[in-house]
């Protein structure tokens, strides 16, 4: 199978701080993909240049190449507002808007021109039974979102990024403000998107990793230790390193 | 403890309490004053204050005296002032916080507004003098007066936007950006309904000192005596409290209670602007916060 | 869930274009604004100094630019500005700074919450009511203390210039001893101190730089303040160090000859800009160095 996302020979800069190192790697369509590694790897940093959100940090610069279905997202021609309607991102802390949880959901839409109030309205039905959470909020959908707790507001967070109807989904410690019960439903959830999307985790978890992930890269410094199938990786860790660190025994 | 310890300590003691009174009285003696004021203002205005007062062009006599002009004068003023300094300063508060680079001329262009904040406002009314009245042949007119109040507030709008706009969470802003928006999108979808009630704050502060400023105007070139209302942005003018100076400097004593009763208007005025700031931030964050 | 079809966004990347140019625009008229101070002062100034010498000016003792003979020595209205800052000072520095320490390190809660809003008030009172203040309160009781004291004078000025900025002192100090983490506070507590010995050996010398960029603040207030002076302080340029008699400082001389009808062009009306030029000069060099002290010494905890 052709890959979603190639990177090739691609490192990353802060300034003069080299945070990635000649990475290469091969994201597959509709699988999870999860990155570990610990604090300070560079696995934030790898996940922002999959949607351009390093863009926003000054002075930072891109080597190599990254593309999504064959196309340089680094080329000139890409806008990057463009790529991220495609490439959707959720993050650690859940972060909704001080808005309704209408409003959340539809506030991708809206910016981009979708203002149909029925379709609008679909949307917002659909995402949030795709998210689990339309019976628990729909007699509050034009309240605000902030009324929901942690791990509610992170499954809205995911809604407003899959309203979007984007082909990947990037997630950075998507659980890791959240109790164990939130935490499965997510895990669950992520396991249902995967019919549709592509999507990769950032997570401090081994056991989330190994619940969930098909595929699992291992980071360390700023390079890609070792990369392949769950469960090889897991069960059967080619490096040393890898295999320290997903028995604790890192450090 | 020997005697002379004892002693010390109580010295020690008593100095601190000294201490206490006096700095206790240094925040008092505001109070007071604020009292003693409001009290003297009251008193010589308030039989004054009648709806006559309101409606009355001034005259030579106190009895027939009346704010109208000042009054309709100041609104014009407020009123073009707030239209022309609010997009501008907020406009440059976005720039500064969200689109400038950090580079030398942004830092420039920083420490210059924080410079033109400590500017003297007689200062605006010069520039305001040299460059609307006679540069651009406004004459001593509403227009040339609100352009010169608005560089006068545009400061302060600009740092309190700033301020509001610093107070939104980065995390709100990337979550847009990361829904495929554009900066702009991004400004006016998140982080302008987030910060608006500072905004709104810092701009009716900013226009509260507007509506109180009289320097500035004069050396613009206000009139102290009017018996016209101004009908088109480039008739001439009074405001509120050039009228209350006008009639604070005349010999005849009656006419400082007609100041005291112009006073009274000027003053109920900016309660009620800053009360509606206070009721517009409160209501605001109360939906913001959870 | 049904395929959405999404509007290309290239019309939106030229609104993005047009918005922020037009915001880099907004962001230069404060410079413009500088430029245009700068420039009009000194146009003016400059025809002023083709009939004027600058050393005239600067140490003539006698300012009569409207009568015969006229003499442009701007010392008188430098003298009486000079007064307006010292009895203002007497009644802003000690009394913002007593009540900046008072709110920071003896207030309880519930009074610091009383006491806040209403320094705030004052604040917020427009110059003009303080002239009033000072004409038709202040002055009377001046001269029921000394009778011999002139209706308009620098004494009654002074006093309602300095009530004026004390909520400005307050409010800039009291931000800075606040700022003065509590460790130092509690490690001097611990000794024994008492509250006095703490706000004025720990406290007040660790927020000294920011304290004193407050005094300067509210001296460049004083000098550039109009209304209470134009009101109550008098139209008498003289060189005197009695606060009781009639004097003018520059703001004044500048709302006078504004009031009056002096033609365009004239001689009086290159003297406001002149005397201007001082003034922006002077409350421009107070501001800047303000501003050094605090970032220069601004303490890292
Ligand atoms: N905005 C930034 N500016 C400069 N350096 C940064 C920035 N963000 C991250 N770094 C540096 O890049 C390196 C990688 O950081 P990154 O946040 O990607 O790590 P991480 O693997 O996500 O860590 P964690 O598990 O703690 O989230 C670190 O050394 C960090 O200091
Ligand atoms: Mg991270």
């Amino acid at each position: 199978m052709e890959p979603k996302i190639k990177i090739r020979d691609m490192n990353f800069y802060y300034g003069d701080n080299k945070a990635l190192k000649d990475i290469n790697m091969n994201i597959y369509e509709k699988k999870i993909t999860a990155f570990i590694g610990p604090s300070g790897c560079g696995k934030s940093t790898f996940l922002r240049t999959l949607n351009r959100m390093n863009d926003f940090i000054e002075d930072t610069r891109v080597e190599g190449k990254i593309t999504l279905d064959d196309i340089d997202i680094y080329s000139k021609d890409i806008d990057p507002v463009e790529l991220r309607r495609k490439v959707g991102m959720v993050f650690q802390r859940p972060n909704p808007f001080p808005k309704t949880i209408y409003e959340n959901i539809v506030y991708g839409l809206r910016k981009n021109g979708v203002n149909d109030k029925q379709i609008l309205d679909e949307v917002v039905e659909d995402t949030l039974k795709s998210v689990a959470l339309y019976d628990e909020v729909k007699d509050k959908i034009h309240k605000s979102a902030l009324e929901l707790s942690g791990g509610q507001q992170q499954r809205l967070c995911i809604a407003r990024a899959i309203a979007m109807q984007p082909e990947v989904i990037l997630m950075d410690e998507p659980t890791s403000a959240l109790d164990p019960i939130s935490t499965m439903k997510i895990e669950e959830l992520l396991l249902d998107l995967k019919e549709n999307y592509t999507i990769i985790i950032v997570t401090h978890s081994m056991q989330q990793a190994a619940r969930i992930s098909d595929e699992t890269a291992f980071f360390l410094n700023g390079e890609v230790i070792e990369h392949g199938e769950t469960k090889v990786i897991f069960s059967n860790p080619r490096d040393k390193r890898t295999e320290d660190y997903i028995t604790g025994r890192f450090g | 403890m020997d005697n002379k310890e004892l002693q010390r300590i109580k010295s020690r003691k008593l100095k601190n309490s000294v201490f206490h009174g006096l700095i206790f009285f240094c925040t008092i003696f505001g109070v007071i004053v604020l009292a003693l004021l409001l009290y003297d203002i009251l008193k010589k205005g308030l039989p004054w204050l009648t709806i006559d007062f309101l409606t009355n062009f001034p005259s030579r006599f106190p009895k027939k005296s009346g704010i109208f002009p000042g009054l309709l004068g100041s609104l014009w003023i407020i009123l073009l002032t707030a239209a022309l300094a609010f997009p501008v300063g907020v406009g440059t508060a976005i720039y500064l916080e969200e689109y400038a680079k950090e580079n030398r001329f942004t830092e420039f262009i920083k420490l210059n507004i924080a410079n033109l904040a400590g500017v003297p406002s007689i200062i605006y009314g010069m520039l305001g003098l040299a460059v609307f009245v006679r540069a651009l042949s406004m004459g001593r007119s509403v227009l040339a007066a609100s352009f010169t109040m608005a560089l006068l507030i545009l400061p302060i709008i600009i740092i309190s936007s700033q301020e509001a706009i610093r107070s939104v969470p980065s995390a709100l802003k990337q979550a847009s950006f990361a829904l495929g928006t554009t900066k702009w999108q991004t400004v006016t979808g998140v982080i302008l309904p987030y910060a608006l009630p500072g905004i709104l704050t810092g701009t009716i502060l900013a226009i509260s000192r507007a509506l109180g400023e009289a320097a500035p105007l004069i050396v613009v070139g206000a009139l102290t005596y009017v018996s016209f209302i101004p009908k088109t942005p480039l008739d001439q003018f009074t405001t509120l409290p050039i009228q209350i100076f006008n009639w604070s400097s005349m010999p005849k004593r009656e006419f400082q209670n007609v100041a005291a009763a112009g006073i009274i208007i000027l003053l109920g005025i900016l309660l009620l602007a800053n009360s509606t700031a206070i009721i517009l931030r409160d209501k605001y964050q109360i939906k913001i916060k959870d | 869930m049904k395929k959405i079809d999404f509007k290309s966004k290239s019309g939106m990347q030229r609104n993005e274009k047009i918005v922020s140019s037009v915001l880099f625009l907004f962001g230069i008229i404060s410079i413009f604004t500088t430029f245009g101070i700068v420039f009009s002062l000194f146009e003016e100034t400059v025809l002023f100094f083709k009939e004027v010498s600058i050393l005239d000016f600067l140490t003539g003792k006698e300012w009569t630019p409207l009568f015969e003979p006229a003499r442009f020595g701007v010392l008188p209205l430098v003298f009486g500005t000079f007064l307006i800052v010292i009895f203002s000072s007497i009644i802003s520095l000690p009394i913002g700074l007593g009540s900046a320490i008072y709110l920071s390190e003896y207030a309880p809660k519930k009074a610091r919450k009383i006491l806040k809003p209403i320094l705030e008030i004052l604040a917020g009172v427009p110059s003009i009511v303080y002239g009033y203040f000072a004409l038709t309160t202040i002055t009377p009781i001046i001269k029921s203390i000394f009778p011999d004291a002139s209706v308009y004078n620098a004494l009654s000025a002074g006093i309602a210039v300095g009530i004026m900025t004390i909520p400005m002192v307050s409010s800039l100090s009291e931000d800075a001893m606040m700022a003065v983490p509590n460790s130092l506070r509690q490690g001097a507590y611990g000794l024994g101190s008492t509250k006095f010995e703490v706000a004025t050996k720990i406290v007040i010398p660790a927020a000294f730089s920011s304290i004193m960029a407050s005094f300067i603040l509210a001296i460049s207030r004083a000098i550039g303040e109009t209304m209470i002076v134009a009101m109550a302080a008098g139209s008498t340029p003289k060189m005197t160090l009695n606060p009781l008699e009639s004097i003018q400082t520059m703001t004044g001389y500048i709302v006078q000859i504004s009031l009056g009808d002096v033609p365009y062009g004239s001689i009086g009306y290159k003297t406001i800009f002149a005397v201007g030029t001082l003034l922006f000069t002077i409350t421009f060099i107070l501001n800047i160095i303000s501003r050094t002290i605090v970032r220069k010494f601004r303490r890292v905890y």
